[in-house]
């Protein structure tokens, strides 16, 4: 998907809770590029233009599972904190 | 599997940089694109939609800095910037440029030459040897002489024999014959070595062969010799046909079977061997006889080369075992003594040691030039920096960061001290046989003295160009962190000839280059008046009108009767020639390279304490001897004929042994036991010098030569006529008395007295050489800065002009600020020097290292110099116009 498919996605699918500050968002895709968790292809978009698309690599969809374990355990801890009177 | 990808896309990044570029742009452009159809698409108009799809990326070139962040390749782009600005700066102000780079080249190429002369003089000092890593040296030691002796044959092929940790040994002892040039002889220098020498090191002649093996045994068995290059060149014209033909050499012929490569100048470091033979015919050249099968007789100069990964300390073992083995085997040659190793640089029988002290000297000498080379472009580019404060301010405020900032200005340091090291280097090899520049020849000798730039000394240049760059590119720098950026972009340079604050670091430099030259200076003060000191110095004898040569009697084939004879003839006709007051000969010649005969002695009135067996040198002299050089009797009366092998056994002592063993009563009538023969003393002569001007007094005696046999001698003539005169005239007698013959170079004892003290001169040479580049630079620095002061400062002079002050009081302005800069060097140059002229120690001769004339001469010298670079500055400052320069602000 391309950058701003992903921006817009985000607000779709958190139901417009997260509006991802756009200008952080492509230096923080480059950065995950670089870092070799993402791979990006160019191609042409729905409305014919050249865009460029992200896509996850083997590696970064290990980190991303890692990452979902990791936030699932802290916003757990969290609940259970929270809720103990 | 993480760099693989990562690699790829960073090394894209660095070399692709405009394409990741554009796709960067592109990329934002669809999402501002899109952005801007979804604001339309929601009732914005065009102009709206855009402005709010801008406003919702936030600053389009931030969000392109940031990603260019992400790829974290900034470091080496903003390198590459940085050099690419720095090479363009560089090539604007051109002039400043190249006076920055000859400064550098200058500071780094001494320290490389003098490195590489270092490098080549302690580690490879021998030219085409191979693996002279690995080599040592071996000799002898025992309790009286444990700095190293030779050895004997006899031990030398048990060594060969039972060394398991030596790859290879091979023997190479110095020695030398007369070759004869039409009316001069020439002292040539050779060496004998053993037969495995040639393929021991690793070379091989370019024509003909080396030695075979065993034509190092049997006694003058093998009359072969392997000439030199330049010999071949020289002495034999390059004949093709050089092999087989023959060549006396000390009265033998010998067969010329080799011809040595033409860079190759033997294993002494220093003197370039002209020819070897084989230990065959050590009796020929050697005095003393036959050697090869006495072990008591230690003649021997040898090398080992150990095998690779051998340390020192297991050979050293190793050869304390052999030691031991043979004190137990041969009690009566080896008890007591031992046989150890030396590192090559340490060689007890070589030049190199003699050297060192006088290189030992070059290196802080081109440290400090180097320091002072580094301060002057420290200087240059402050200055420089001043005029870019405009452009530091404005970088500084579109959001440089200070660390930005300091690394432009270390990386075009570094930019220069690479052209400044690369010249340097370049320099460094082109000098790197000039060492032996330093040290004059002597007659007929070749001085051979290699200098080494390899990876050691090119590893040294770049530490030193590392350093270099930081000490230049720091200063510009420093001033970044002062900037007030509001006032600096207002243009408002304060009066900066009369304000110190943003002064000090500037003029702190000017003070370290002014310190820095101050000490060289006094350092080359202290050294000269030294060196005038010791040649001035009476050394006892006279030396102006006394000359002296030789004629080498031992490689004609003479024996002692027959070399008497020709003494005796040779005198008669000498005296007998018009402008000679006197003549006379002696074994060997005051300040000398050889040695005295000596001998233990035993006085009827002294007994010596129990520790103590006094040893004392001689000189056997001919009649006439004290006369013809000038050296006066205190008592008694000096040689006649009348001395000769039949009358008593005389000898004249010195006024030192007169008073050791005498104890100030007259000696004369007494007697002293010389080597098993009482000599009765009938005179008593002035203390002179013997073997060096620096000497202290110590007892000496004389006796006859008739009475003490001698094979060669130096005739010493007293006369008023020119050496040159004199060497035609004596060449003619000596052809007459013997057509094969020919004396040595005719010289006065002064030019002796000269040549004798030559590290002196050679240190005095260096440092004032140096030390005058050195001056030369610290003057630069100091113009340089006055000059932008004055210049920067017009504001302030036109004011102080439009308020009354005329020229004369401006004058004193500057110039009091220039002197005040300068007098404060002197100060901490004064305190360096006396800190560290201490250091010279013992190359000063009777001149204390805080002498008041020397301090006072470099003292005099800086002012003369600050004055003069000052003066022109001063009086630019005096022509300011000052309607001008209130209007220019």
């Amino acid at each position: 998907m391309h950058g701003w498919g992903i921006a817009q996605r985000i607000r779709q699918i958190s139901k417009e809770v997260l509006q991802v500050n756009q200008g952080a968002l492509y230096p923080a895709l480059h950065r995950l590029e670089q870092q070799g968790w993402i791979r990006a292809k160019w191609g042409d978009s729905e409305n014919n233009r050249r865009a460029k698309f992200y896509s996850l690599t083997p590696d970064g969809a290990k980190y991303l599972r890692h990452e979902q374990a990791q936030w699932k355990r802290l916003s757990l801890a969290i609940d259970l904190v929270l809720e103990t009177p | 599997m993480r760099w693989y990808f990562r690699f790829p896309l960073r090394l894209r990044s660095l070399f692709q940089r405009d394409r990741a570029e554009l796709d960067l742009a592109e990329e934002l452009q669809f999402h501002l694109q899109n952005q801007i159809d979804l604001y339309i698409a929601v009732g914005m108009s065009p102009q709206e939609a855009r402005h709010a799809a801008f406003r919702s990326l936030g600053g389009v070139e931030q969000v392109k800095e940031q990603c260019r962040d992400a790829r974290k390749v900034n470091l080496i782009e903003n390198f590459l910037q940085d050099v690419r600005f720095g090479l363009r700066m560089l090539r604007r102000n051109l002039g400043f440029t190249v006076l920055a780079i000859l400064c550098l080249t200058l500071g780094i190429g001494a320290n490389a030459a003098v490195f590489s002369w270092i490098e080549g003089i302690l580690f490879r000092p021998y030219p085409l040897v191979s693996h002279q890593e690995r080599l040592t040296a071996i000799a002898g030691t025992s309790r009286d002489e444990p700095g190293g002796t030779p050895l004997s044959w006899p031990d030398y092929l048990h060594l060969q024999r039972s060394c398991t940790l030596c790859e290879t040994t091979f023997v190479s002892k110095i020695t030398g014959t007369t070759l004869s040039i039409g009316d001069r002889a020439e002292r040539t220098v050779g060496s004998i070595v053993s037969a495995n020498y040639f393929d021991a090191i690793g070379v091989h002649p370019i024509l003909g062969r080396g030695f075979l093996p065993g034509e190092d045994l049997g006694q003058s068995a093998h009359p072969v010799a392997v000439i030199s290059y330049p010999l071949w060149q020289g002495r034999f014209k390059g004949n093709p046909e050089i092999i087989g033909k023959t060549q006396r050499l000390n009265g033998v012929l010998h067969t010329i079977v080799g011809v040595a490569p033409k860079e190759f100048f033997g294993t002494f470091v220093g003197w370039g061997m002209n020819f070897w033979v084989p230990a065959s015919m050590e009796d020929i050249f050697e005095a003393g006889g036959y050697k090869l099968e006495d072990r008591g007789a230690r003649w021997v100069e040898a090398y080992a080369r150990l095998k690779p990964g051998v340390t020192l300390a297991e050979a050293q073992q190793e050869f304390a075992a052999i030691s031991q083995r043979l004190a137990a085997q041969y009690p009566s040659t080896n008890r007591g003594r031992a046989i150890r190793l030396w590192p090559l640089w340490q060689t007890p029988f070589d030049g190199a040691h003699t050297l060192l002290p006088t290189l030992e000297i070059m290196l802080p000498v081109v440290v400090f030039v180097l320091l002072i080379a580094c301060a002057n472009v420290g200087n240059l580019l402050l200055v420089r920096s001043f005029a870019r404060g405009h452009e530091i301010t404005v970088r500084l405020a579109i959001g440089a960061g200070p660390a930005r900032l300091w690394r432009q200005f270390l990386t075009e340091g570094l930019v220069l001290s690479l052209f400044g090291a690369a010249g340097g280097v370049l320099a460094a090899y082109w000098c790197r046989h000039l060492l032996v520049l330093l040290f004059p020849a002597r007659a007929g000798v070749q001085v051979h003295l290699p200098g080494e730039l390899d990876w050691r000394v090119l590893a040294l240049s770049a530490a030193v160009c590392l350093l270099t760059t930081i000490l230049v590119g720091v200063v510009p720098a420093m001033q970044t962190g002062r900037i007030d950026l509001a006032s600096a972009l207002k243009m408002d340079s304060a009066g900066v000839v009369g304000g110190r604050r943003r002064a000090w670091l500037r003029s702190s430099l000017v003070l370290v280059q002014v310190s820095l030259s101050f000490t060289l200076i006094v350092g080359a003060g202290l050294l000269l008046q030294s060196l005038l000191r010791i040649r001035t110095a009476s050394p006892g004898f006279t030396t102006l009108r006394v000359q002296y040569t030789a004629v080498d009697l031992i490689s004609a084939g003479y024996d002692t009767i027959r070399a008497e004879t020709f003494r005796e003839a040779l005198l008669d006709r000498v005296r007998a020639l018009p402008g000679v007051q006197s003549a006379a000969f002696a074994r060997m010649i005051p300040l000398s390279y050889g040695s005295f005969s000596y001998s233990p002695i035993a006085v009827d009135a002294y007994t010596p304490p129990p520790d103590e067996s006094p040893t004392v040198e001689y000189n056997e002299v001919g009649p006439g001897y004290f006369l013809t050089i000038g050296i006066p009797l205190v008592a008694g009366r000096e040689f006649t004929r009348a001395d000769d092998e039949k009358a008593a056994p005389v000898a004249v002592i010195n006024a030192t042994m007169a008073q050791r063993y005498w104890h100030g009563r007259d000696p004369i009538g007494d007697r002293v036991q010389v080597k098993g023969r009482w000599l009765t003393i009938v005179g008593v002569a002035k203390d002179s010098k013997y073997s060096s001007v620096r000497e202290q007094p110590q007892p000496f005696f004389y006796v006859p030569i008739r009475q003490n046999p001698i094979r060669s001698g130096a005739l010493h003539i007293r006369t008023d006529l020119a050496p040159e005169q004199m060497a035609t005239a004596i060449a003619r007698e000596v052809h007459a008395l013997d057509a094969s013959l020919a004396p040595y170079e005719v010289i006065t004892l002064q030019e002796q007295l000269d040549r004798s003290t030559s590290p002196q001169m050679v240190a005095v040479i260096l440092v004032a050489v140096l030390g005058g580049l050195a001056l030369l630079l610290a003057a630069i620095g100091l113009y340089g800065v006055m000059s932008y002061a004055v210049s920067q400062s017009t504001r302030e002079l036109g004011l102080r002009m439009a308020l009354g002050a005329g020229p004369l009081n401006l004058l004193r302005l500057v110039l009091s600020r220039g002197l005040t800069l300068t007098g404060a060097g002197v100060l901490l140059g004064t305190a360096f020097a006396l800190f560290l002229t201490r250091l010279l120690g013992n190359l000063l001769y009777e001149v204390s290292p805080r002498d008041p004339l020397a301090f006072g001469t470099a003292f005099a010298v800086m002012a003369l110099v600050s004055l003069a670079a000052c003066l022109l500055p001063a009086w630019r400052a005096t022509r300011t116009d000052p309607m001008r320069a209130l209007r220019a602000e």
